[in-house]
């Protein structure tokens, strides 16, 4: 759980799918959770294990998505975030 | 890439033990899902070991003290969020009534204002006037003699002394988590 930055392949990649977590969060634990059991290929960053200009840049993306900057935000197709653990939303917008 | 600390299960188990006994002596109550509380624990102390404070587990901490004293566990948001949500933001805090099973847990939403609300607020602060000198006349009570009353940001507790507590003797906060009152 160490890594900053990483990816997990699963059967569903239909979709693009982005986790910005912290790696202290349970919400986001579950989150990962969720995607892995579900199967899912994401991506994943945790913005507490990154540093300098690396955080930075990530802290502006998640803003651009989530105004409150909050975790976790999981973007979807590049198109639309869901914020907090919302297992029903994943799920509809996963299509799982 | 900054190291996450590790922490053992010894002192998860200690630092557990010490909040469920805090809580419980002063009606709060952590969530009694013990694996997702313990994670959150643990959290806490990793924050402890790279930032020096308790800095939120699920919000992002900038690490200068001054900058996350408002989320430094328990967050002044703590109370807000239990009255609205029955949970803290984390959900290591929560109501009777979750913790009776009687109201189910949701996904809460943020309630700490951006950085840029927070800057705007800490510049009106400093420039409204202090309710300093000027009134000094009309203070009742014990407030009289003009020692100042403090108010602990995180529960409420007010008492009237030159300097606020080294610590709330309520819910144990720090000195800078309060502010002056009267
Ligand atoms: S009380 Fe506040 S700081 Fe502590 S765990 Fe809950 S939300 Fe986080």
């Amino acid at each position: 759980m160490a890594e900053p930055k990483g990816h997990f392949s699963g059967e569903h990649a239909e979709h693009t799918v982005l986790l910005y977590a912290l790696s202290t969060c349970i919400w986001c634990r579950k989150t990962r959770q969720l995607l892995e059991e579900a199967q899912v290929s994401f991506d994943y960053i945790y913005l507490d294990l990154l540093e300098g200009e690396e955080r930075r840049a990530a802290e502006q993306e998640v803003r651009q998505w989530n105004p409150a900057k909050s975790f976790p935000t999981l973007v979807i197709d590049g198109a639309e975030a869901i914020v907090g653990f919302k297992p029903d939303a994943i799920r509809e917008k996963l299509e799982l | 890439m900054s190291e996450r600390p590790t922490v053992t299960a010894e002192q998860i188990e200690a630092l557990y033990t010490q909040l469920d006994r805090e809580a419980r002596a002063n009606a709060y109550n952590l969530n009694p899902d013990v694996d997702f509380t313990k994670g959150l624990v643990e959290g806490l102390l990793v924050n402890e070991a790279r930032y020096g404070y308790w800095a939120c587990p699920c919000r992002l901490a900038d690490g200068v003290r001054e900058q996350d004293l408002d989320i430094i566990c328990p967050c002044d948001y703590r109370d807000p969020d239990l009255d609205a949500y029955g949970a803290c933001y984390c959900a290591l805090y929560v109501s009777d009534a979750v913790r009776d099973g009687q109201q189910a847990l949701q996904s809460i939403p943020e309630r700490r204002p951006t950085e840029e609300q927070r800057a705007a607020a800490a510049a009106a602060a400093v420039s409204a006037p202090q309710p300093e000198a000027a009134h000094e006349e009309e203070f009742v009570g014990f407030t009289r003699s003009g020692i100042p009353v403090w108010r602990c940001k995180v529960c409420g507790y007010l008492c009237a002394r030159p300097q606020p507590p080294l610590k709330c003797p309520i819910c144990k906060a720090d000195k800078d988590r309060f502010e002056r009152f009267m």
